[in-house]
């Protein structure tokens, strides 16, 4: 496995490989998203307990399965960099970090929306809200901890750790609302029974899922594909900086 | 619809947030594609030394 997984550490091949890709996934996930987005402000229905403002969750829940799916993503990439050190997984979860930490927060301000007209507050400490902000700080935690070092493979080791430890908040995050009494809905869906929405409500919250899913795909592709670049620019930088330097002390010796 | 300064609210984070992110993503690509074009040997070729 390690052995295939290597094929795709040559950042020339997946510069190739991630920009074919690239538009497949971004086009589609821009024009889902909008689809959805529209569906569920306009077309969807009104619940007949919260009223219009059901709506939000076409933007909430893609957003927190996105922040826990994203942080599973760091996870995955922080054991292909730990035990296979594949140096593409340490830029793929440097750039991972970013974008799971904005969607999380993007999860967190529309739940704080959604709580507000419905609860009656923004914000209760209660197991779901508090486990998805230890999952946002876990996520500043990473972006700070692999930008703390001087030598980056330093980073890329410590963020990884951290990132892995912090996996056990995914749990915890999918299963408070059935272990404790929380204030936040039990959960919509599950692997053993019917989704508790209605087919209207349904279809919509799946294609935002799809949509989103595909822009946070795309997103990271692009900025990993922006971090091969840097890397190689560094790398020519300091060859040449080097060059140049050994070029000026063997003339210096000359002289 | 009462309340819609908090749909109006989510639905336009739901929208700028993901934007930011990929225009950010999309400019520091170019960025270091036109930097990477401008000083690496195998994309100038022989033209460039």
């Amino acid at each position: 496995m390690g052995r295939s997984l290597h094929r795709f550490a040559n950042p020339g091949r997946f510069l190739r490989l991630s920009g074919s890709v690239l538009p497949w996934i971004a086009v589609p996930g821009a024009v889902l998203t909008v689809v959805s987005l529209a569906w569920g402000l306009f077309l969807s229905p009104a619940d007949w307990q919260q009223g219009d403002a059901v709506r939000i969750i076409y933007v909430h829940v893609p957003s927190a399965w996105l922040a826990s799916g994203g942080y599973l993503a760091l996870a995955v990439c922080s054991v292909l960099s730990l035990v296979w050190r594949h140096p593409l997984a340490d830029l793929a979860a440097v750039e991972i970090g970013p974008v799971g930490a904005a969607f999380t927060a993007l999860c967190l301000a529309t739940g704080s929306l959604w709580g507000k007209p419905m609860w009656g507050t923004w914000w209760v400490w209660d197991a779901r809200l508090t486990s998805v902000l230890v999952l946002f700080f876990l996520y500043l935690g990473h972006i700070a901890l692999v930008r703390a070092f001087d030598d980056p493979t330093r980073g890329y080791r410590a963020g990884a750790i951290l990132a892995l430890v912090g996996v056990v908040n995914l749990p915890v995050i999918k299963f408070s609302v059935d272990w404790w009494n929380t204030l936040h809905q039990p959960s919509s869906f599950s692997l053993t029974a019917a989704p508790a929405l209605h087919v209207d409500m349904l279809w919509p919250l799946l294609i935002a899922a799809l949509g989103y899913s595909l822009l946070f795909g795309a997103i990271v592709l692009t900025r990993t594909r922006a971090a091969v670049m840097e890397r190689r620019l560094r790398g020519l930088l300091m060859a040449r900086a080097s060059s140049d330097a050994s070029a000026g002390a063997g003339a210096g010796g000359h002289a | 619809m009462t309340h819609l300064p908090f749909i109006v609210m989510a639905y336009g984070l739901g929208v700028l947030i993901p934007l930011a992110l990929a225009v950010d993503a999309y400019r520091r690509v170019r960025t270091a594609r036109r930097r990477l074009a401008a000083i690496d040997p195998r994309l100038h070729g022989r033209a460039g030394r």
